[in-house]
């Protein structure tokens, strides 16, 4: 999108939203549009829009914050690529940085369990009942991938991420179909958070680090962080709008 | 040690829409209000950066922490009761504004039939229409005793819609904005549900149409449409919300102070009144004692019939012997519903919370049950929230869920689907109630509350009637694939369903059955009032709030006479 065209529309939301121009009404409308509708008309000379094809994180690099090992890294990659994998219409799990998302979260409040209810006793339930472990989401993705090695060399002989593309998917279906012994989860309750993690890090804004690019975004025909859709919602055609994240790259 | 402070008119517990309006009214009326709110100050100016999936819709930055308190469940009283430790299946409120914030706007009055259901269900179909342990019972108020205060909570609210729907009760008055635009999509619905003989119309909406100022003199901007609109607050202040209403008109009175991160664990009561709330600092763990002429408890229904069940106030329901009323008539919803796979393109990822159109011909007693093995039914809208990316994958029967061809499926289809949902009512069983968990506690100590719930015949009835339906209005569409909901079984509470919960704490004219009276007063403490969906009797074919606003505004002219009066005020 042109420049012209961000300005145009934003007259047009100051127009359509019933707000004389420079008014504060109803609290913080004008913060508000300030803060998240103009991008690069607002922000100090010399910043870019958000992500445009640079990858990494904010200054170029990244590095692992809850895995200490690339072998383990690594195993999580490979099975994130097999639920999401890269095909023709764009990049897979490890093209969108999905694993440095997964990452990221588990050193984290996600990670961590930190809004989760996590005092005892511990019983097992019903499904209907949802999340009973002890177990952190993290100590859980750490158990689930040391289990994925172990099956890999049962079954195969090889390291989970040396294995053919096939041969990941049947220990992951194992996994999903709950054959897999683990502890203090199943496995099926696994391979669930795991799957779910993997779509999150896909679709996220790209300020967690996955969806580099914003090309989850893009094959999905999602324009992420636009402030209004007053002016299109009327359109009959779909309507081909250029991603943004909530970021600034510096 | 406790710290005892002065004393005030009216102490409310929380501050959502239910604090807010009892604040604003009372305050206005010269009462000085303390509202005690357990989360912290938020508002407009705090969702700047709000079009956020992952931190707000998925990871619930806005909602309760249950690292301190959650609730405990299970199907039936056999099963053990677990806690609920991760939030799923309904998603409980904390804050400045409370589910009010980030609520869809959707807004609603219950049915003419629904407040004397078991009158007109008697009269029309005889008395054993449900079996006996299904306690429905009227609600102790007619629609049209209600009828000012709906309008009351709709002007406050600035309610965008249109009078066109035959079925629901008579209006006094227009709704106070235009109704939202009708989208393509929504014509679509419009369209088919009219060519099946249906009557279609704008869904009553919170996001308002056109910039609003209302009574009390708040302003409300127009909806941007901006797609992040359940689950996120509106930086726009174009979604009507406590915080942009009642609170700061409860506030210019001078009349009203909030203390944030205050958590109340007990109404304190002497002999037949209560004299006020223990509450402790969120952030020092202090405990203070805020004495107060009038305790309302307006902190969503479930933490209401929590704290009334610690401070032993009222009768504790026993399904074994049906006596008591407390945690009595805990009802939920369940959602029929159909998608529709289409061939083409539409703009689903643009939208409002409350940007919908409804038919209302399978809900209520509006269609004969006389053949029909269930009573009530459902709402059946079509709704354009701004679907994500994160949460919406839709992928027709028989792709796997992960891998290629879920990565092909999911992406295509992703702006061709489209969904025609209920809202069913659920009716009040034997066996569904609330009561305090023998085992598990929040970080004050205080017992959680346990919630034994699951869903019934007269549900899978008429969940089963309502989605072949809303398949039919799909078909009509032009869907190509048209795949309805799968049958309901057991209540499970980890899929997101809806904060819809009512019952617990229910109104109505007998105490036998009722734990207040119809202004919300307490049967056995007349300073006491308790204001929520847990007033319900049952619930009903739509979302609750406004029908929850209407009876905040009934309670605040409670309190009022109250404490002009004294007394019983039925
Ligand atoms: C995602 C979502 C979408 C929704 N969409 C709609 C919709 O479209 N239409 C509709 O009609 N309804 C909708 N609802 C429901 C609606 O939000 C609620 O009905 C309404 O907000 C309830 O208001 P309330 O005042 O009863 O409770 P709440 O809004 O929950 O407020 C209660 C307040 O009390 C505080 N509190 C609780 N316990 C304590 C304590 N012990 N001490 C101190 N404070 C306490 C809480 O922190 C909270 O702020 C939705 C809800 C959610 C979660
Ligand atoms: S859809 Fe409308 S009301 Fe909802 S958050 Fe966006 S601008 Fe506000």
């Amino acid at each position: 999108m042109s420049k012209k065209e961000k300005n145009f529309s934003r007259r047009d939301f100051l127009k359509t939203s019933g707000v004389a121009a420079g008014a504060l009404v109803g609290g913080g409308i004008i913060g508000g549009l300030i803060a998240s509708n103009t991008g690069t008309e607002t922000a100090s000379p010399g910043t870019a829009p958000a992500t445009h094809g640079e990858s990494g994180s904010a200054g170029g690099v990244r590095g692992l914050m809850f895995f200490k090992n690339d072998a383990e890294f690594q195993i999580l990659s490979q099975a994130t690529e097999r639920i999401f994998p890269e095909d023709d219409l764009g990049p897979g799990a490890i093209g969108l940085g999905v694993p440095y998302f997964i990452d990221q979260q588990l050193a984290g409040a996600y990670g961590e369990n930190s809004k989760e209810y996590m005092q005892g006793p511990f019983f097992e339930g019903e499904t209907t009942q949802g999340y009973q472990s002890r177990l952190k989401r993290n100590e859980m993705f750490r158990q689930g991938l040391q289990i994925m090695q172990q099956e890999a060399q049962k079954r195969f002989k090889a390291n989970f991420a040396d294995l053919e593309g096939g041969q990941m998917d049947e220990i992951l279906t194992a996994f999903q179909e709950d054959q897999i012994q683990m502890q203090g989860v199943s496995s099926l309750f696994f391979f669930r958070l795991l799957r779910s993690a993997t779509l999150e890090g896909a679709y996220a804004d790209p300020i967690y680090g996955g969806n580099q690019n914003m090309d989850g975004w893009k094959m999905k025909g999602f324009p992420g962080h636009q402030a209004a859709y007053i002016s299109q919602i009327d359109n009959e055609e779909f309507q081909e709008i250029d991603p943004k994240s909530l970021g600034q790259s510096h | 040690m406790v710290t005892t402070l002065d004393k005030v008119d009216v102490v409310t517990v929380g501050v959502g829409w239910t604090g807010g309006i009892i604040a604003a009214e009372c305050a206005k009326e010269g009462m000085k209000v303390v509202g005690l709110e357990r989360g912290r100050e938020r508002g407009t100016s705090d969702f700047a950066i709000v079009h956020d999936e992952y931190r707000y819709a998925i990871r619930y930055e806005l909602m309760q922490d249950l690292s301190r308190e959650t609730v405990s469940f299970r199907n039936n009283r056999k099963q053990r009761a677990l806690p609920m430790r991760q939030m799923g299946s309904f998603l409980l409120g904390e804050g400045l504004g409370g589910s009010g914030t980030h609520w869809n706007g959707q807004n609603w009055r219950f049915l003419p039939y629904d407040f004397e259901i078991k009158t007109m269900t008697e009269q029309k179909y005889g008395a054993n229409k449900l079996p006996a342990e299904y306690t429905i019972q009227d609600w102790g108020i007619t629609y049209d005793e209600l009828e000012p205060y709906f309008d009351r909570f709709e002007k406050t609210a600035g309610i965008s819609g249109e009078d066109t729907n035959p079925f629901w009760g008579k209006r006094s008055a227009e709704y106070a904005t235009q109704p939202m635009k009708k989208t393509p999509i929504l014509q679509k619905f419009e369209t088919a549900s009219k060519n099946l003989g249906y009557s279609p119309f704008m869904m009553p909406s919170a996001n308002l149409s056109e910039a609003y100022e209302n009574p009390d003199g708040a302003k409300i901007n127009a909806c941007q449409y901006c797609g992040f609109c359940e689950r996120f607050g509106c930086e726009y202040g174009a979604k009507s919300s406590p915080e942009i209403t009642v609170v700061p008109t409860a506030k210019n009175t001078g009349n009203y102070e909030i203390k944030f991160n205050a958590n109340v664990v007990e109404v304190m009561k002497q002999g037949d009144k209560v004299t006020g709330v223990r509450y402790f600092d969120t952030v020092s763990f202090e405990e203070f004692i805020q004495p107060a002429e009038v305790v309302v408890l307006t902190s969503y229904m479930m933490n209401n019939a929590k704290l009334l069940m610690v401070s032993k106030i009222g009768e504790q329901y026993d399904p074994e012997t049906g006596r008591g009323t407390l945690g009595r008539n805990y009802a939920y919803q369940i959602l029929p519903g159909a998608s529709g796979f289409f061939d083409e393109k539409m703009n689903v990822f643009m939208g409002a919370g409350a940007l919908g159109m409804t038919v209302d011909d399978f809900n209520g007693d509006n269609f004969d049950h006389a053949d029909l093995d269930f009573i009530h039914g459902a709402s059946l809208s079509i709704t354009q929230t701004g679907n994500r990316p994160i949460q919406t994958n839709p992928v027709p029967p028989d792709t796997p869920s992960w891998g290629a061809e879920f990565k092909k499926a999911s992406i295509e289809n992703y702006p061709r689907t489209l969904n025609v949902g209920g809202q069913g009512a659920s009716m009040p069983h034997r066996e569904n109630y609330m009561a305090l968990d023998g085992t598990y506690k929040d970080i004050y100590g205080v017992p959680l509350l346990q919630l034994t719930y699951n869903f019934t015949d007269q549900d899978r009835a008429l969940h089963a009637y309502l989605t072949e339906k809303a398949a039919g209005i799909m078909q009509e569409m032009g869907a190509k694939t048209v795949v309805g909901g799968s049958p309901i079984s057991d209540y499970d509470i980890v899929p997101y369903q809806t904060t819809h919960n009512t019952g617990g704490t229910v109104m109505g004219s007998d105490p036998a059955i009722s734990v207040v009276n119809n202004y919300l007063q307490h049967w056995d403490a007349e300073n006491l009032f308790v204001v929520g969906a847990g007033n319900f009797a049952h619930n009903g074919g739509y979302n609750p709030t406004g029908t929850v606003g209407a009876l905040a505004y009934r309670c605040a002219e409670g309190i009022i006479n109250y404490s002009k009066n004294g007394g019983s005020l039925v």
